[in-house]
């Protein structure tokens, strides 16, 4: 019986201890310092909109962790020493490991901007982030700044929105997000946080921070010259593996802590996942660092099988991803470059009225379907999965578009106007096969 | 974190969160409420025509104009903001009051009618009962009741909240159209056709109140009106035998129990409408599911045996079932169950734990859909067992990101990003498939399916 150690209990080392304790009778021990039990970060929008107080957030209820016996310290980690496999807790305690799994996250950029530490600018990140900006806003502002046109730059522009405060938000592109999402995407989504009422400036940057008495007071746009009068600044420029504590402990470390494909960081017994970890030979297509929910979660039960039974490597599998503009979802599976490479045909239908559209990427060569990208409509994971998997063609796949639909009952449904538009464009006459219905999605995905 | 909870309906910031247009029509409605109590207080039967129109009119159009004030400027989607924060939504002194008052009214309503100016002995009604005496003539030529002031009032509410609904939820067809039919059942099965029927003689009947809910259907006098009632008393009986017995198995195998509890059911219609502002205070906890199973299917167990004492006796004329009376079975059930559980603490409590107290913890007719909904069963000719119903709550792959949304807007108090987070459909025996679960989820992950 050994005593693993996991620092971190996040998606990724929550999901590591639990898949240790269904794989082994091993003694568990997480640490963090951020909260006792583990909650979904990706939650802490709604504690601040008051959708859910933040109970409601936690991912499992407390005694589970205990009937489980994975047990749990609040404590920061100091640092580690990898020769005598000591953890040393910035209390004083000290940990012994046989093992260590690393599931630090990340932390919001700061580059450096003059003002960036005063009090009311920030990212939004942690348990503690969230509690910041309450202290911060609770008793009314009259303006807040956002830098950044990410994922997490929209959600903390619609935690204000929700709670009346005005906001503007500076985005250094010509659009939003339009480094992850093609340009009709892009610009939908730059109507919907227009039509919320938030000031969005493209092709904006910040320049420098003031403050009064340690709070911020204004900002100044680096563009225009602007100085914007402000009670908070929210700092959503990306976010950065976080490891500084592992610093002294010999332990190789790049953009963040770099890991093989099992996992293992450079340090025996040793293994880094989640946000924190950078894989030195990321599958092809995939980036080194990918700080998303859904990567964490699969490192983590990865992790806990290398451990546990035999070494297994990580494979990250279709890339999928999903987010929520303010009243917009959107969803991908697979590959759907901002920019179209040139051997790929990218058919794009839009709704005339609504926030919703399909857009299907595929190889126009070989009509071999690559991605698909949905906004404020609902796609079958494991169906779009298993067709880009299995390099279906795009007719037989639009001819069964219906077995994706995943939107609730008596929506309307789209996909007859998408095979008409490709129809359209190809000068075919493809007509809708099976129709949306869960029977015919269980024979497709498991016959 | 604990936000300070401020005394504002709906949030503590800077704006109090309710507009002009809010709070004119707040007045309307509350000067509407005021000329029923004024009438109710005066204890009159005179001129009560004026009255009843007049403030069931400002209810109306100040409850209709508030909902366009509170969602008019707002973009289609998801309307959650603040419910953590505001007095009413958060069990904050708002909501002690309106508990006390809702449950207040039910105790009046079940145990002082004359309160209410029900008139005792065929004596004329005053109060609140004489205000409602214009509705019930022009609907049957009688004067009012207090059951028919409660029904009145109920129907009202259902109408008004279900706008409300409508146009909170007005990107989702599933929700429109199922607080449409709540609105139907209530208004024309549960409310008017009965009086009309009473109008022409026929005993009072709700068509879609079905036993065990309706835990009268085999009393004495119940059935004995039936009879007495001709061709259609004897339809009356058959039907509502073979609603329980046969038309609810058949649509809880298709669709599940949502068929009835969100789709038709008056004490779901009145949850699903007016309850929906605090379907996020159900308790999510372990130890509720546990408690809620042992509480319901004793109550289906309570209701099953006091109707078989009770049939027993109208057959046999034996009275005593293992020592207890059949009477005094049927009076108890009455009281604790009928009137206490279903009213009092079902709908006084709204405000406090949940909108759906009473068809999570009490309802029998919940209890048995339930048992028809989650049960499996091998039948000899199969080769695996089966689930008795063809409903479920399928999840999306792993888009699941165990945010909790799901489970917090369960009024039913079901975890339901348990299963969300671990992929597996939700088949619970006391789900009654709202959908709301999968409306507030934001990355897609929930489907309302029968396979």
């Amino acid at each position: 019986m050994e005593h693993i150690v996991i620092i971190g209990n996040g998606i990724a080392g929550s999901t590591a201890a639990r898949y240790l304790r269904k794989l082994s009778n091993n003694i568990i021990t997480m640490i963090s310092g951020e909260t006792e039990y583990p909650f979904s970060r990706t939650a802490l929008m709604y504690v601040y909109m008051g959708h859910m107080e933040f109970e409601h957030t936690k991912l499992y209820e407390d005694w589970f962790w205990v009937k489980n016996r994975i047990d749990t310290i609040k404590a920061w980690v100091k640092e580690i020493d990898t020769t005598s496999k000591i953890i040393l807790l910035e209390d004083g305690r000290k940990i012994n490991f046989d093992k260590l799994i690393l599931a630090t996250g990340s932390k919001p950029n700061k580059f450096g901007w003059p003002g960036q530490d005063l009090t009311g600018v920030q990212g939004l990140y942690h348990y503690q982030d969230i509690k910041n900006m309450e202290a911060a806003t609770q008793n009314g502002i009259n303006k807040a700044v956002i830098v950044g046109g990410g994922l997490i730059g929209i959600e903390m522009a619609e935690m204000f929105h929700s709670r009346h405060i005005p906001v503007t938000m500076l985005v250094r592109e010509d659009s939003f997000w339009n480094i992850v999402l093609p340009d009709e995407e892009s610009q939908m989504i730059n109507r919907h946080i227009i039509a919320n009422g938030i000031d969005l400036r493209l092709r904006e940057e910040l320049q420098e921070i003031k403050g009064k008495d340690g709070k911020v007071s204004s900002m100044i746009c680096k563009n225009s010259g602007e100085e914007i009068e402000c009670e908070f600044v929210g700092l959503t420029v990306g976010v950065s593996p976080n490891f500084e504590f592992i610093n002294s402990s010999g332990i190789s470390t790049n953009r963040g802590i770099i890991v093989n494909e099992y996992l293992q960081t450079s340090a025996d017994s040793i293994y880094a996942i989640g946000d924190c970890a950078e894989l030195s030979q990321p599958v092809s297509g995939r980036r080194p660092i990918e700080a998303v929910w859904y990567t964490g979660r699969m490192m983590g039960k990865t992790v806990a099988q290398t451990i546990c039974n035999e070494a297994t490597k990580y494979n990250p599998g279709i890339w999928f991803n999903s987010a929520k503009f303010f009243d917009i979802e959107y969803q991908v599976y697979g590959d759907i470059p901002a920019k179209t490479p040139e051997h790929i045909t990218s058919l794009y239908w839009q709704h005339p009225t609504e926030n919703k559209a399909i857009r299907i990427n595929y190889e126009t060569l070989t009509g071999i379907v690559t991605g698909f990208n949905l906004m404020g409509i609902r796609y079958r994971h494991l169906v779009c999965e298993k067709w880009i998997a299995e390099r279906t063609n795009i007719e037989t796949v639009i001819e069964h578009l219906s077995l994706a639909n995943f939107d609730p009952e008596f929506f309307d449904e789209y996909e007859r106007a998408f095979v008409d538009l490709y129809n359209q464009k190809n000068n075919k006459s493809i007509h809708l096969k099976t129709k949306r219905d869960l029977g015919m999605v269980k024979k497709f995905l498991y016959n | 974190m604990q936000p300070y909870k401020s005394i504002s309906i709906t949030a503590h910031h800077q704006t109090d969160g309710i507009n002009l247009n809010q709070k004119l029509a707040l007045s309307l409605v509350g000067i509407g409420l005021l000329l029923q109590m004024v009438f109710w207080l005066s204890f009159q039967s005179e001129g009560a025509g004026v009255w009843l129109w007049s403030s069931i009119g400002l209810v109306s159009v100040g409850s209709i104009w508030y909902t366009a004030g509170q969602y008019k400027n707002t973009l289609p989607g998801i309307k959650n903001n603040n419910n953590w924060f505001g007095s009413l939504t958060s069990r904050g002194s708002f909501a002690w009051v309106l508990a006390i008052l809702l449950t207040g009214f039910y105790v009046l309503l079940y145990w002082y009618p004359h309160l209410l100016g029900q008139g005792s002995g065929g004596g004329v009604n005053t109060g609140l009962v004489g205000l409602f005496d214009p509705l019930s003539i022009f609907l049957k030529g009688k004067p009012a009741s207090q059951w028919f002031v409660y029904g009145a009032i109920y129907t009202l509410t259902i109408l008004l909240m279900g706008v409300k609904f409508i146009y909170k939820y007005r990107h989702n067809k599933y929700q429109v159209y199922r607080t449409f039919s709540i609105m139907f059942f209530q208004t024309a099965i549960a409310f008017i056709l009965p009086e009309i029927m009473q109008s022409l003689n026929k005993p009072y009947y709700d068509f879609k109140n079905i036993w065990p809910l309706n835990y009268y259907f085999f009393f004495d006098w119940n059935i004995d009106a039936m009879l007495a009632a001709g061709t259609f008393g004897y339809f009356m009986l058959f039907w509502g035998i073979i609603s329980f017995l046969v038309i609810t198995p058949i649509l809880t195998y298709f669709f599940g129990k949502r068929w009835y509890c969100s789709w038709v059911c008056g004490c779901g219609g009145l949850a699903e409408t007016a309850g929906d502002p605090f379907r996020h205070l159900s308790d999510k906890s372990l130890k509720a599911w546990k408690l809620e199973r042992w509480m319901i299917h004793s109550v289906l167990v309570f209701v099953t045996l006091m109707t078989i004492s009770v049939l027993v006796a109208r057959f046999t004329g034996i009275r005593n079932i293992l020592f207890i009376d059949s009477g005094s079975l049927s009076s108890w059930y009455g009281f604790f169950i009928g009137a206490a559980f279903s009213g009092v603490v079902g709908v006084g409590f709204y405000p406090l734990l949940g909108n759906r107290v009473w068809c999570r913890f009490g309802c029998p007719m919940a209890a048995y859909l339930g048992i028809l909904q989650r049960f499996t069963i091998k039948l000899p000719w199969n080769k695996e067992s089966r689930r008795m119903s063809k409903f479920r709550i399928t999840t999306n792959g792993s888009q699941c990101i165990s945010c909790g949304n799901c489970s917090t807007y369960c009024e039913m108090g079901i975890d339901v990003k348990s299963y969300a987070q671990r992929q597996e459909d939700i088949v619970r025996a006391s789900c009654v498939g709202c959908g709301i679960c999968s409306a507030v989820c934001p990355r897609g992950v929930l489907r309302l399916e029968n396979v």
